[in-house]
């Protein structure tokens, strides 16, 4: 059965204060860090992209399973910010991994959820015996207008996972619940994404992962309390907590893969660093669950069991990367994210 | 502007620091050559592809404060002389790092990052930069 053989995630080191926002916008930074429960974001290099994000990621995977990076057969990145609109990310991926040129790889995009696609198609590739390891990627750096309330939580960061047979992570199951919902949009051409405000909660991020998560738990016979951590797609800190409580999970199973209020929401990478961040405390035979979100709308929830050999594995340290960071300014943000060229 | 026939002959050590050794003499070089200039002649046919660690030591720097103008908008920025753990030198940006703590002797790693772009509607170049060490 497949599981996850290596995993790794990136994060760029720079971050904004949400105070720091809001001072440019005349808002209130303590109403606003508690209505989303977020108080700084991640800020990517002026040299840092999805691609370099992947790599960084892509590269930490590979030596985290220790496998021959040619054995990787297939190669999917899940972005709403790929660098180009024609030319895949992938293969710039495969390249600087050293696993080409015979292999598979494409681009995906649905919103925030193109990552864990990607994730599904691995799965189905190696369950299948098509390919012995497949690497799925989420990776964002998100797009927020000035002044707009996604300004607060628009940020960058990806991860990185390898899959195969045997590994340190058994998938269980995976299902998906998919409608058209448009919630949230950027249109082609358009630098910043439009979205439906307060309609991106109850019919669009909230129906989508409790319909997802119930689907899986009844399929796999499991009730919330079986799970030792659970992961959700982090738009906020708020909506993750929220859908948890609706779900019957405690506060305790989310926490580990809780990293939203310190790095902002990272898009395609945000329910993967999180799920990153669990593989880095989980201990053998512990159970998680993964739903993500992906604006337009879907969720793809993985059950999964770890094995006993995620403790030969070096952990990544995701939280001690997330403490290297260096504060900026609202100046250096816009110059930054290249605003000014 | 580099040009994409360019920068694709070069993406093996520009993404993964991909020189050569001299089987005869051992010595590594970056960029990689195709001739050892110890052993010349006796080299032909001898030179074979060699993986940097990415690891080295900052030798020199200097601070771009006027960029050219593919660079503009950027600066300032650190441009370093580096000696690989390999013995071999090579230049390259230093990033992640505030320009003061900069030194000659610091620890450095290879990290992957965009280089240039042709414009605004050209290819993006990929490549090696240079952060600080973890301890």
């Amino acid at each position: 059965m497949a599981s996850i053989v290596g995993y790794g995630a990136y994060v760029p080191r720079y971050r904004i204060k949400v105070e720091e926002i809001a001072k440019i916008w005349g808002k209130e930074a303590a109403s606003i860090s508690s209505g989303l429960y977020v108080f700084e974001k991640s800020v990517p290099g002026m040299d840092e992209d999805t691609a370099t994000i992947s790599v960084e990621a892509a590269r930490r995977a590979v030596k985290s399973a220790g496998i021959d990076p040619k054995g990787i057969e297939a190669i999917y990145v899940g972005s709403e910010s790929h660098p180009y609109a024609v030319k895949p990310t992938a293969t710039i991926v495969a390249e600087a991994i050293e696993a080409t040129p015979v292999l598979t790889a494409a681009d995906y995009e649905f919103a925030c959820k193109a990552g864990t696609a990607g994730l599904q198609n691995c799965i189905a590739l190696v369950n299948s015996n098509m390919i012995q390891y497949g690497m799925a990627i989420g990776t964002d750096v998100s797009q927020a207008a000035p002044g707009d309330a996604l300004e607060y939580t628009a940020a960058a960061g990806g991860a990185a996972f390898i899959v195969g047979k045997e590994g340190i992570a058994t998938i269980n199951d995976t299902v998906s619940f998919t409608t058209d919902t448009p919630d949230f949009w950027r249109r082609e051409g358009s630098p910043y994404p439009g979205h439906g405000g307060r309609f991106t909660g109850e019919p669009a991020y909230f129906k989508h992962i409790t319909n997802a998560a119930k689907m899986l738990m009844e399929r796999c016979g499991t009730k919330p309390s079986d799970y030792d951590y659970a992961v959700f797609h982090q738009p906020n800190g708020k909506f993750p907590s929220r859908v948890a409580k609706m779900l019957g999970f405690e506060k305790e199973q989310i926490k580990d893969s809780l990293l939203c209020p310190w790095i902002g929401n990272t898009y395609s990478g945000s329910s993967m660093v999180g799920l990153a961040a669990v593989m880095d405390v989980a201990q053998p035979d512990q159970r998680i669950i993964v739903v993500s979100y992906g604006s337009g709308a879907g969720s793809d929830a993985f059950d999964i069991t770890v094995t006993d050999k995620i403790e030969g594995i070096q952990r990544q340290g995701i939280r001690e990367m997330l403490e290297d960071k260096e504060y900026v300014d609202y100046g250096t943000y816009m110059k930054l994210r290249g605003e000014f060229t | 502007m580099m040009g994409v026939a360019r920068f694709w002959r070069e993406i093996p050590q520009r993404y993964n620091l991909i020189g050569t050794k001299c089987s005869v003499c051992g010595t590594i070089y970056f960029p990689p050559r195709a001739i050892c200039p110890n052993c010349r002649r006796k080299s032909a046919g001898k030179m074979e592809d060699y993986k940097l660690k990415g690891t080295g030591t900052v030798e020199s720097f200097t601070i771009i404060r006027v960029p050219p103008p593919e660079f503009e908008g950027k600066s300032p920025y650190a441009i370093a002389l580096i000696k690989m753990d390999e013995g071999c030198h090579l230049t390259g940006q230093i990033v992640d790092c505030n320009l003061e703590d900069i030194h000659i002797g610091m620890k450095v790693e290879a990290c992957f990052r965009r280089i240039q772009e042709d414009g605004k509607r050209g290819a993006f170049y990929y490549g090696y930069k240079f952060r600080k060490a973890k301890e």
